[in-house]
């Protein structure tokens, strides 16, 4: 019979089972960075002369910027100049349809569970795939065009509706936003994106799954979702990457605008590898996520289930411009072995009773530290805002971290905050009372994470509460024995 | 070796940290039989429910005991529990989140996989519910709740007994059950425990007041002391008890020492 201490030690011994490397055959880029750099990709990309242009202001800007410190997170200096910033897998022709996939790519989604052509006929959910920074197939096309939804890569917006990119591109998170979101705009290579028009109500929940193959690449695409008065779209992305003993940089851009009583509702399953146990190698997942609730009763609503990375600093937010406009955010982050996350969001209140919703929930377990960072501003035209906080965190074992650093800003007397936080343990009495009723110390766990997360759970689309929770139970696998 | 016996403890010691706290129980439970062990605080009373229960941090340093024939000490806690020993637990523990209905239903569907039965459905599970709650006399909403959150000293302690109703239990360890309860509640805790005494089980009760035995008559008494069981007797030791006290028989130990 083990002690509850070296059970939960061997939390430690978690296999990432999405580590494996696909054999594909990619063109690359070779590592370093300069405004040739960003030339060549916007050339590879055939993009029009003000997208080239924007990219290279992000580029002369991200260079007198610096990489920020205040993160809690501790990792070495990345060599910016050590990173390729373009792969593709190859053939990079046009594809005509998904038969046209090289058979070993599809062959590495259908392992990651995403059978393209399956998924098709079969789950209802239409399906981009990002494989290294390019998009490798998107689903059900035809049937959304018919209602007039535009659900495509990045390049192929640019290429067939570069007058919509024009418009929303930079308009949420600015070229100039942080350091991340400027090297992301100087160098992105792909990405989805989202049209939804006015009045529609998106037939089916659209998904991008993106995966990192290529060794020593950085994946930097850049997502825009645009919900048009009264439209309505739920979007979900999956995240995942082969074991590497190297340190991987992912920096994302995800924009998201809604238009009059418009909806975006967004969630994402993030299971970037997470390094091993002793904390080498893993994604840095350095993102940037930002929707503006642009009009009148509009709302945007985040979801995040974060159990992959090695470092995760991300804080998805709300700009809530449109009165009555609402903002969510529901967060579950898991950080495991040596794993750092620096989490939360922004509701910034602008527009009169405009209401906005934080629920974070942090887990930390082996030597794991998870932070919850947020900022509540409420603006002096935000008369009448609401905003409720709740940041719960869960420790399991001795030697992980919780912190929370809530920021509240008012500048208007009529708002109405709340904040609650708890911190608690999986104790050694909490599973001791579950094996005494015949319940094992893994199902005890599994039970008592799921109860803590179920508030976020219940927000994301059913089949993927689902995979959530199985994810969960994964990561945790090996935490008790 | 007993056969025929639920429990057998035979020259039980056990301490934590190198503190010896049981030193040398034997004990016998038959089927059907009710235990009582009473003692003042400190005697090893909580221990010997921990250590049968399968709780870490404690040393067993010598003894044994068999439970149904198989070694009690070399079981997990939950093979015990699937095993069909329960223990109504003097403090029960909160889990936040976690539905008490759900709670029970898994754990009730992991002992009969354990024991080869089907597990029960939602419908087949929540009839039985309906059927055991009355016996605690709790109100059904206590089950729509997370387990044990936000329940009071006396639900709790009533939701033990009756998770033990519908875990049907071989031997039933009752740690204290009565601290902390007003008499109406101990009457009904009582009644509930007596309701599921059977001539195949067993009931091993633990005690520091005699006043629980008042309500759950004991066919054996036994004694606790500084680890040791220095006495046994039918129910009419607990009176003798409740009169003269724990000292009365310090007193006599010594005398005799």
């Amino acid at each position: 019979m083990s002690t509850a201490l070296s059970t939960i030690e061997e939390f430690v011994n978690t296999e990432y089972k999405y580590g494996f490397v696909s054999d594909i055959e990619s063109d690359t880029f070779p590592p370093g960075l300069n405004e040739d750099v960003v030339r060549a990709i916007s050339a590879k990309k055939q993009e029009p002369e003000f997208l080239c242009e924007w990219r290279l202001r992000a580029y002369r800007h991200w260079l007198t910027m610096t990489e920020p410190k205040w993160p809690k997170a501790y990792y070495p200096p990345i060599d910016y100049q050590g990173i390729s910033y373009y792969a593709a897998p190859k053939p990079k022709a046009q594809l005509a349809s998904l038969d046209e996939v090289d058979p070993e790519l599809r062959r590495t989604f259908e392992k990651l569970g995403i059978s393209l052509d399956e998924q098709k006929r079969l789950a209802g959910v239409a399906v981009d795939a990002v494989m290294d920074s390019v998009s490798v197939a998107t689903t059900f096309q035809k049937d959304l065009e018919k209602h007039g939804v535009i659900f495509c890569s990045f390049s192929e917006a640019v290429r067939k509706h570069p007058e919509l990119v024009e418009k929303y591109l930079g308009s949420v998170v600015p070229l100039t936003d942080n350091y991340f979101a400027a090297l992301n705009s100087a160098v992105f290579s792909d990405g989805s994106f989202c049209y939804v028009p006015k009045g529609v109500r998106c037939p089916m929940e659209l998904s991008t799954y993106f995966r990192i193959n290529a060794k020593n690449t950085g994946q930097f695409e850049r997502t825009l979702i645009i919900a048009e008065e009264g439209a309505y779209v739920s979007y979900l992305e999956g995240c995942t990457a082969p074991m590497r003993d190297e340190n991987q940089l992912h920096a994302a851009v995800v924009e998201l605008v809604a238009l009059d009583n418009a909806e975006i509702k967004y969630s994402t399953v993030q299971n970037w590898y997470p390094g091993d146990a002793h904390g080498r190698g893993g994604i840095y997942n350095f993102v940037t996520k930002r929707g503006v609730c642009k009009g009148r009763r509009s709302k945007i609503s985040w979801t995040q289930v974060e159990t992959g990375s090695a470092i995760t600093w991300k804080y998805p937010s709300c700009i809530l411009l449109g009165e009555d406009s609402v903002g969510e955010f529901y967060s579950v982050a898991l950080t495991n072995h040596y794993q750092q996350a620096d989490t939360g969001t922004k509701m910034i209140h602008v527009g009169k009773n405009t209401r906005s919703t934080i629920v974070s929930k942090g887990i930390s377990a082996g030597h794991g530290q998870n932070s919850y960072r947020g900022l509540v501003a409420i603006r002096k035209s935000a008369t009448g805002a609401r905003n409720f906080s709740q940041c719960d965190s869960l420790l399991i074992g001795q030697q992980c971290g919780a912190h929370t650093f809530p920021y509240i800003e008012v500048k208007n007397t009529s708002a109405q905050i709340e904040h609650e936080a708890t911190t608690s343990k999986i104790g050694e009495d909490q599973i001791f009372y579950c094996n005494q009723r015949g319940i094992s110390k893994q199902d005890a766990v599994n039970m008592i994470v799921n109860g803590f997360c179920k508030e976020v759970f219940k927000e994301l689309p059913m089949e993927f509460a689902v995979e959530a929770q199985k994810l969960l139970g994964v990561s945790l696998e090996g935490s008790v024995g | 070796m007993n056969t025929t016996s639920i429990l057998d403890i035979k020259n039980l010691h056990a301490g934590v940290a190198g503190k010896a706290i049981l030193k040398g129980i034997s004990l016998t439970i038959g089927p059907g039989e009710v235990h009582a062990v009473m003692g003042p605080n400190g005697s090893g009373k909580s221990t010997l429910a921990a250590v049968l229960a399968g709780r870490e941090g404690y040393d067993i340093t010598a003894g044994e005991a068999r439970y149904l024939g198989q070694d009690l000490l070399e079981l997990d806690p939950e093979e015990r529990a699937r095993a069909g020993l329960f223990l109504a637990f003097q403090y029960p523990v909160e889990i936040p989140g976690v539905n008490s209905t759900y709670f029970l239903k898994s754990a009730l569907n992991e002992q009969r996989k354990h024991r080869g039965l089907p597990e029960l459905d939602a419908i087949e599970f929540l009839k039985l519910v309906k059927e055991k709650i009355k016996l605690l006399d709790l109100n059904e909403d206590l089950l729509k709740r997370a387990v044990n959150v936000g329940f009071s000293g006396g639900e709790k302690k009533r939701n033990e007994i009756f998770q033990m109703a519908v875990l049907d239990p071989t031997l039933a360890v009752l740690d204290e059950t009565d601290s902390g309860l007003d008499i109406d509640a101990l009457r009904v805790v009582s009644e509930g425990v007596n309701k599921l005494k059977a001539p195949g089980k067993a009931q091993l009760v633990i005690t520091h007041y005699q006043r629980l035995l008042n309500h759950i008559v004991p066919d054996y008494v036994h004694v606790l002391m500084e680890g040791r069981i220095v006495r046994s007797g039918g129910k009419e030791l607990a009176l003798e008890l409740e009169e003269r006290g724990y000292d009365w028989i310090s007193r006599e130990l010594q005398l005799a020492a």
